[in-house]
């Protein structure tokens, strides 16, 4: 497990993160929130790049303080754009692993294993600093997976990513929690954060406002009314019926006038009387779906603003 | 996930502190070390400096030149350049994490980069010692040249002045690696020492005691006259003088390796 124990940084008197208290557990868990949250605090944190204010932390029972031990462990693919000068992609994971510990047999084997999984062999031998950002993700990322640690934390890795590349690392990364690897990501490309996130914990101005899978924190919104979109035969004589309810605050026709916009405070009240109401008026039901029990729609409520 | 892979993980995870890693991981960096700092453009500076005496040397005497140029021009900034940059410039860089972020201990990053710091400097303004001693003796003739090596004094003292040059970079270096960690603006630091270095003739004995450039002046074979001005203090012996600077260099090097382990990655941005 990953432990912040009552943890608290402060760049002076500027907060960075304040009392947190959480746990990690094995698969992906993102960290999500604007810029300037504490995301990136909470991970460098956990990597022992900055030292917390108050509290402990603890990785895997290895305090970050212990760099030797803590990096076998940990693989970190920071967000600095920023690489040793006139270094080519496969000497940035060869020194790496050299200065880690391995042999240049061993770290040559690695190397070629991590730039094979992040598809980079061929751009291997040029310099880094002619990489598009797409690249030097990747570059970044082979690095931190290539001495197979257990824990693996990302900071915004799907920056600069072209969709057929995040969809690859998404698979990477679904692929390495399936092997029983703890991933922290953080992001705020909520979609993609939404599709591969066992665990969300949302983050504001370096307090944790929210933190469960994405349908659990949604659910522990209980006075926030859940929207759904039904789409029906006779959209005006459900939406007169269900108007009735007490749990339903408000009922609207979709501009096509072929379905219904309901919100309702009480999710699981509505559905029974629901049902009740479609068998008493014989109505055709196309398409039931929650409208905003996405991860943009939790992030909007608790934050505030939109992610993107 | 091979099985090979896994041998490499447990084999390396089993030897978390042993020498034979500790070997490994300083060799690693050293090399590291070398690729940036000799061969990079940047290091054009570097080599320039180092070069200054054996064009100059031809009109001083080698003893003259040795204290008026080598170690009081050359070697002192040739060292701050070097030794200043050894942490600042990763930082302006933004590239220190990447160190940080490999399993090895803080403290042995730092003896590993001011070792390799040490290295090169050593390296390089010794060579470019032995070169000079060469063009300086070369007028001589040949048959003289050798006489005075390896019948007179001449390669005790050519020994002699290496020996002082490598203590020069041992000394230097640590105060250099110092001020580049714990000062906002290392140059006024350096500036100050150079004064004081360069006041040491005008110090009473006492203060001499607080600079390098005294007990490397106390070591060199030939001794110069310090002018009608200078305030005259017995030398230190090479049992004072030698251990002195590897304890000063010793200390330092502990509070360093105290500022790297607590040391932030913070570039200015999240």
């Amino acid at each position: 497990m990953i432990i912040f124990e009552d943890v608290s940084k402060f760049y002076g008197e500027i907060l960075g993160v304040n009392r947190i208290n959480l746990s990690i557990s094995r698969g992906i868990t993102s960290l999500v929130g604007p810029n300037g949250s504490g995301k990136t605090t909470l991970m460098n944190l956990m990597s022992g790049l900055l030292q917390p204010t108050q509290g402990s932390i603890s990785v895997l029972g290895i305090s970050p303080n212990r760099p030797e031990k803590l990096f076998r462990k940990l693989g970190y693919c920071a967000q600095f754009d920023s690489f040793p000068r006139g270094i080519t992609g496969r000497n940035f994971i060869q020194s790496f692993l050299e200065i880690s510990g391995y042999t240049r047999q061993e770290a040559t084997d690695l190397t070629n294993k991590a730039l094979t999984r992040v598809n980079l062999v061929e751009a291997a031998s040029r310099k880094v600093d002619g990489y598009s950002k797409g690249m030097r993700q990747r570059i970044r990322l082979a690095q931190a997976i290539a001495h197979n640690p257990e824990v693996l934390v990302l900071d915004e890795p799907l920056n600069g990513l072209d969709p057929m590349a995040r969809a690859e690392v998404i698979a990477l990364f679904r692929d390495l929690s399936a092997q029983g690897m703890y991933l922290i990501v953080s992001s705020h490309i909520l979609h993609e954060v939404d599709m591969m996130s066992d665990r969300v914990v949302l983050i504001n101005n370096g307090y944790i406002v929210a933190d469960g899978d994405t349908r659990g924190v949604r659910s522990e919104m209980q006075e926030h009314p859940l929207q759904i979109l039904i789409r029906c035969d006779r959209p005006s004589i459900l939406a007169a019926k269900v108007f009735q309810q007490d749990d339903v605050v408000e009922a609207r026709l979709h501009k096509d006038r072929q379905g219904l916009f309901i919100k309702t405070v009480h999710p699981e009240k509505f559905y029974l009387v629901f049902n009740k109401i479609v068998l008493e008026e014989q109505l055709k039901i196309e398409s039931i779906h929650p409208v905003d029990d996405d991860l943009n729609a939790v992030y909007q409520y608790l934050i505030g603003s939109e992610g993107s | 996930m091979s099985s090979k892979v896994e041998v490499y993980a447990s084999e390396v995870e089993r030897e978390t502190s042993s020498w034979g890693l500790w070997g490994r991981q300083i060799w690693a960096i050293f090399r590291s070390e070398l690729k940036k700092n000799i061969f990079n453009r940047r290091a054009i500076f570097f080599y320039l400096l180092a070069s200054f005496p054996v064009l100059l040397f031809s009109t001083f005497l080698f003893a003259q030149g040795f204290e008026a140029l080598s170690l009081s021009v050359v070697l002192f900034f040739g060292c701050s350049w070097l030794f200043i940059n050894l942490f600042r410039s990763e930082v302006m860089d933004k590239s220190l994490h990447y160190y940080f972020l490999t399993p090895v201990r803080r403290e042995l990053l730092v003896v590993a980069k001011y070792f390799s710091a040490v290295v090169i400097s050593s390296t390089l303004f010794s060579i470019v010692t032995a070169i000079s001693l060469f063009f300086i003796y070369t007028p001589r003739g040949y048959e003289a040249g050798m006489q005075y090596f390896f019948e007179g004094p001449g390669l005790s003292q050519a020994l002699a002045y290496i020996g002082i040059t490598v203590l020069g970079c041992i000394g230097y270096g640590s105060i250099f690696l110092l001020f580049g960690l714990f000062f906002r603006n290392p140059i006024i630091p350096a500036v100050f020492l150079y004064g004081w270095e360069m006041i040491n003739f005008l110090l009473p004995p006492i203060l001499k005691k607080l600079s390098i450039i005294f007990y490397l002046q106390s070591l060199t074979p030939i001794k110069l006259s310090v002018g009608p001005y200078a305030i005259v203090a017995e030398p230190a012996s090479p049992w004072i003088a030698i251990p002195s600077m590897l304890l000063l260099t010793a200390v330092v090097l502990f509070l360093t390796c105290l500022k790297v382990r607590k040391m932030e990655i913070s570039y200015g941005n999240e």
